[in-house]
């Protein structure tokens, strides 16, 4: 406890900081426990549910499940989704980010709001979308056919459905750093002579690679575990076009729910690192912000 | 100058409007990748929808079952976001205020529900809240049934929002300023008058603000309340899983019109969520 940040605790000693007339001690108790108790019933009893479930016969029918052939090319899947949209992703957002922290021009607030659009827009919505684009009736699916190119019901599709519900992480997390970065580095190094593409990997990188970082693991969080949009475009055929997200709730449909809680661990593991990571660079850009 | 870089102070200058005829690269890497992923899906959906005659677009808007859906979802949904308004609010208290063992573990923790994926975060909520479950066992001697109803969904709408109103709140909270709650108990405020009359008022349009970004994001949500609810027309069915089901049967328009409903509101909501932000930062002038 610091001396700046004061609190409701009534301890006798303080007697110099100023004091509600109706001091209470059990009031800070309380509250903290509402606040855990709530906590535990929403999140981390689930939470824990998920690590125990899957052990709960053991460690041998933990790894048999996870050597399925289509648990494999699920988590082949997931991977190979998070391996492509996050360049695309990464390259989108960092232009955006350039292109919108630099320029102060009018209707900025409403292109940030447009940037935001995919977080607000429902996954299923999203993903069917895509469906009216390029499925069999959409506006490129005579063309495709035509081509012998099959979008929906396939990786493409898949890819497409990432890279949307992941698209604005990085421009999010890399805005408020540039900003407060500011240009004047920037400037410098012009001044010097440094061309763009200098510019940018030996000022401005290094500037915002925490911010950057942070985006990033945002990213391909939510690349790796979409569920809503890849669901919709991917038809959800085992060992085909099943990411592990899918997996766990077919294997849940299908009665195995120690299939399902295998590979739920996975995930959730992948949602721990996550976390740590989120928290250690937290630390370093001191940026506290949804999503 | 041709090849124009978007740092150059001189640019400023000169209106955005007459800068359009040399656009930077990297606004062109933004707009184009914007309009593929974005513009031209979001413009796809409302041809489609437009191809539907006014009539029968509002007929399948309203029809008995997609109202059912809409209850279900935005009912649930508004439950889920206002509860979460008390209790992230609290928790937000909580975490900036006092200090006690596992405090940073329970900061970071909060989070939990943007990095879990939801087909995870389904799965589990179904297990511990179903009859035989950790938490449902409890409930079930009570005659309340969670999992596969309509409480099951909104539990999973808790679960997913909660962290949109804890992180709204927390920095707001933080840069309050404490001078004026010692103010206040130096005048004879109780803490309870304090609360209600000089801490509240100024954080209300945040706490809204967080409200509204979970309400939003339950709105949409799709994989945990899949998981969680049965499915049952009338019962506990939502509007996104509607979506689904219309598409699996084919039935484009069907998913179309009722995805422009969902659009609609989304879009709405990210309207209000602006204007709740800007009314949160009156407050900053001050």
């Amino acid at each position: 406890m610091t001396v700046d940040k004061p609190s409701f605790h009534s301890s006798a000693s303080d007697t110099h900081t100023a004091k509600p007339k109706e001091q209470k001690s059990w009031v800070p108790i309380v509250l903290i426990g509402i606040a855990i108790a709530y906590l535990a019933l929403v999140q981390y009893i689930p939470a824990i549910n998920v690590f125990i479930q899957a052990f709960s016969k053991g460690f041998g029918p933990f790894l048999s499940n996870l050597t399925r052939p289509a648990f494999l090319h699920a988590a082949w899947l997931t991977l190979l989704l998070a391996v492509i949209s996050l360049p695309l992703n990464t390259i989108f957002g960092l232009c955006a980010a350039w292109a919108i922290a630099r320029h102060k021009f009018p209707g900025r607030a409403v292109v940030l709001s447009i940037i935001d659009l995919p977080f607000s827009i429902s996954p299923v919505v999203a993903g069917l979308m895509i469906v009216l684009l390029y499925g069999r009736n959409g506006w490129f699916g005579p063309w495709l056919q035509a081509h012998d190119i099959k979008i929906i019901f396939a990786f493409p599709g898949m890819v497409l459905a990432t890279a949307f519900v992941s698209m604005p992480f990085v421009a999010r997390e890399v805005i408020p750093v540039l900003e407060e970065f500011g240009k004047d580095q920037e400037e410098a190094a012009r001044t010097l002579g440094a061309k763009d593409w200098q510019i940018f990997w030996r000022v401005t990188l290094p500037s915002i690679r925490w911010g950057l970082l942070y985006g990033l693991i945002l990213t391909n969080a939510r690349a790796m575990g979409e569920f809503g949009a890849v669901s919709v475009v991917s038809g959800n055929i085992a060992d085909q076009t099943q990411s592990l997200p899918l997996f766990v709730e077919d294997a849940y449909k299908q009665y195995e729910t120690e299939a399902a809680f295998s590979a739920a661990v996975l995930l959730a593991l992948l949602a721990v690192v996550t976390l740590v990571l989120k928290e250690i660079l937290e630390r370093k850009t001191s940026i506290k912000d949804v999503e | 100058m041709t090849t124009v870089s978007p740092s150059l102070e001189v640019e400023r200058k000169i209106p955005f409007w007459k800068k359009l005829g040399r656009v930077p690269w990297t606004w062109r890497i933004t707009i184009g990748y914007l309009t593929v992923m974005l513009f031209i899906p979001i413009i796809a959906m409302f041809l489609k929808a437009s191809t539907e005659p006014p009539a029968r677009f509002w007929a399948i808007a309203t029809s008995d079952i997609a109202l059912a859906t809409y209850n279900v979802t935005f009912v649930t949904a508004i439950f889920a976001a206002l509860l979460n308004g008390v209790f992230g609010t609290l928790i937000a208290w909580v975490l900036v205020r006092y200090d006690f063992p596992l405090k940073r573990l329970i900061d970071a923790t909060v989070d939990l529900p943007f990095a879990l994926p939801t087909s995870v975060a389904g799965l589990t909520l179904a297990t511990v809240y179903s009859d035989n479950g950790w938490i449902g066992s409890l409930l079930a001697p009570l005659g309340i049934k969670v999992a596969f109803t309509r409480t099951g969904v909104a539990v999973a709408m808790i679960f997913i929002s909660l962290p949109f109103i804890v992180r709204t709140v927390q920095p707001v909270l933080q840069e309050m300023e404490h001078e004026i709650e010692e103010a206040s108990w130096c005048l004879g405020a109780s803490q309870w008058q304090t609360f209600w009359k000089v801490i509240l008022p100024p954080l209300f349009p945040t706490i809204l603000t967080g409200v509204a970004l979970g309400f939003s994001r339950a709105v949409g949500e799709y994989g945990s309340t899949v998981i969680i609810s049965s499915n049952t027309p009338y019962q506990d069915l939502i509007a996104p899983v509607l979506i689904f089901q219309r598409l699996e049967q084919y039935d484009y328009s069907g998913a179309t019109v009722i995805g422009i409903v969902l659009l609609l509101i989304s879009l709405v909501l990210l309207l209000a969520i602006n204007f709740l932000q800007a009314w949160a930062r009156r407050y900053d002038s001050r």
